[in-house]
């Protein structure tokens, strides 16, 4: 892979920066009954980090929670082999609550229409907004976000890369052109 | 990621735990880890098997696991269908193969079976091509239920490899010790079996068993002790003199479990003879898993239907992609 292919959109300070700004307008109404809840898997580390942005920086205390949704995925039984499934934790009852789904990257949106079904069987909130670090375009289904940290126009084969430093090397976010990708 | 599925693949069915490779095994014990959490939701289901229609085909009587299956079967998602040997064509004389294929021609997705003869499940799986998965075959194996017992196990301690699981009682009728012993060995545990010689394989120690013939010995090598149902029609058989007999030399006592160099930690997979093979204090103690093992029972066979559900995998490349 050569650096001319890859594209450096966010370094570490800047994520760090537009997960401060992120975490402002996500504390905007204020913080009654809110539930960060991230995708599985770097959604979970950056709602980590919103929250304890919130904390810091807006004097919220926001419990968070995880959900895998891959068995509430639409191609399930086109894929074969069965993926890996994480664990969903969601702490409490959501039921009447403000819940913020917090995922790395919104593509074609289906990841957040089997988050909304999966969400559904843990109860009925007020509210559910959802937030991402990057909105690269292509959605497939009618759904948007309520905060993004950045909006890319990447093609349908390009690859939006998001890594945070528990899973990864680093924290950035990187865009590898499709010729490359392939 | 693809690595860590390849391993898991089941293929098409689930007939015993013999040929099956410890990363497989480890594999579902570590896919039925998440699907514990949603027997806890406030709506137990997830779409996972929508549409799919599952048979569960006893022709041997079977409360906990059958029901154990229906759970499992429609907290995924899937439409069940129970079919008992009493009360249906098998009592007509109906052959195996005659229902199976009846039950295919109706498209059907997978069978659990349950059945009095060795083998019964392999001989299914052979001539439809749904899932079938062993709940049960005569003396041969009982995969569910030893997978139940190593989670469990896994839970209480943290791991598999190193420990000493004892498995006490009518040892060579028993598909339960039959699945346990291989599920133990390729996980890495070390096995005993306890119980009078009429109910001890001869040739058990070509399995890398070791025999006790005292019960108090096998509690003092023991960290986990897997107490074994007598089945009473066992001692008109003239196996054993009396059950009372039995649960004086066998019986698995507080008393006994009193004696032990440490907490060894006792499973039992149901129903209890109380009183026979095991006492109420110690089932109900605190040393008993036997409830853990009957929750753990749904998120393991939650954990098999959903592994065995994803075929396709020239697939799986396709997959790998889609994950953005």
């Amino acid at each position: 892979m050569t650096p001319e292919d890859t594209q450096l959109l966010l370094d570490a300070a800047a994520v760090e920066n537009v997960l401060e700004r992120l975490a402002g307008e996500i504390a905007a109404p204020g913080g009654d009954g809110l539930l960060l809840v991230g995708i599985r898997r770097r959604g979970v580390q950056l709602a980590a980090r919103l929250a304890s942005i919130l904390e810091r920086a807006h004097g919220i205390d926001v419990p968070t929670g995880s959900l895998d949704i891959t068995l509430y995925r639409d191609d399930l039984h086109q894929i074969g082999p069965m993926p890996v499934i994480g664990v969903t934790e969601i702490p409490g009852d959501i039921t009447g609550g403000r819940v913020v789904i917090v995922d790395d990257v919104l593509f074609t949106g289906r990841t957040i229409r089997a988050a909304l079904q999966e969400l559904a069987d843990f109860g009925r909130p007020r509210k559910i907004e959802l937030c991402v670090l990057v909105d690269r375009g292509g959605r497939e289904l009618p759904i948007q976000a309520d905060y993004v940290g950045l909006k890319v126009d990447a093609g349908e084969r390009d690859l939006v890369e998001v890594r945070v430093p528990e899973l990864d090397d680093g924290l950035s976010v990187t865009l590898v052109s499709a010729t490359e990708a392939r | 990621m693809n690595e860590t599925r390849r391993k898991m693949e089941l293929g098409k069915d689930l007939i015993g735990l013999e040929h099956l490779p410890g990363e497989t095994i480890r594999g579902i014990l570590d896919t039925a880890e998440p699907f514990k959490e949603i027997s806890e939701r406030a709506i137990k289901k997830v779409p996972v098997l929508r549409g799919k229609t599952i048979v569960n085909l006893f022709f041997e009587p079977s409360t906990r696991t059958r029901i154990s299956f229906e759970f499992a079967e429609k907290r995924l998602g899937a439409d069940t269908v129970n079919v008992a040997a009493s009360g249906s064509s098998v009592v007509k004389g109906e052959t195996l193969v005659d229902t199976a294929r009846n039950l295919e021609a109706m498209r059907i997705d997978m069978v659990v079976i349950r059945h009095g003869s060795s083998g019964a499940a392999q001989f299914l799986a052979d001539r439809i091509p749904s899932n079938v998965i062993n709940g049960g075959d005569g003396q041969h194996e009982h995969p569910t239920q030893a997978l139940l017992d190593l989670l469990t196990l896994r839970d209480s301690f943290g791991r598999i490899e190193g420990l000493k699981v004892c498995i006490v009682g009518d040892i060579v009728h028993s598909r339960v010790a039959r699945s346990n012993i291989y599920g133990l060995r390729k996980l890495g545990a070390e096995v005993a079996v306890c119980g009078p010689r009429s109910l001890i394989p001869a040739s058990i120690e070509e399995m890398g068993v070791q025999v006790f013939t005292h019960v108090e010995d096998a509690i003092q090598w023991s960290d986990a002790l897997n107490v074994l149902r007598l089945q009473l029609e066992r001692m008109n058989a003239g196996f054993i003199p009396s059950l009372r007999e039995y649960n004086r030399v066998y019986g698995v006592t507080r008393r006994r479990l009193e004696q032990a160099p440490r907490d060894v930690v006792v499973l039992h997979p149901g129903p209890m003879n109380r009183g026979v093979e095991i006492d109420s204090d110690v089932a109900d103690g605190p040393q008993s898993v036997i409830l853990p093992q009957v929750t753990n029972g749904v998120a393991v066979r939650m954990a098999v239907l959903y592994l065995l559900a994803g075929g396709a995998p020239e697939r799986a490349e396709e997959a790998k992609k889609g994950e953005a």
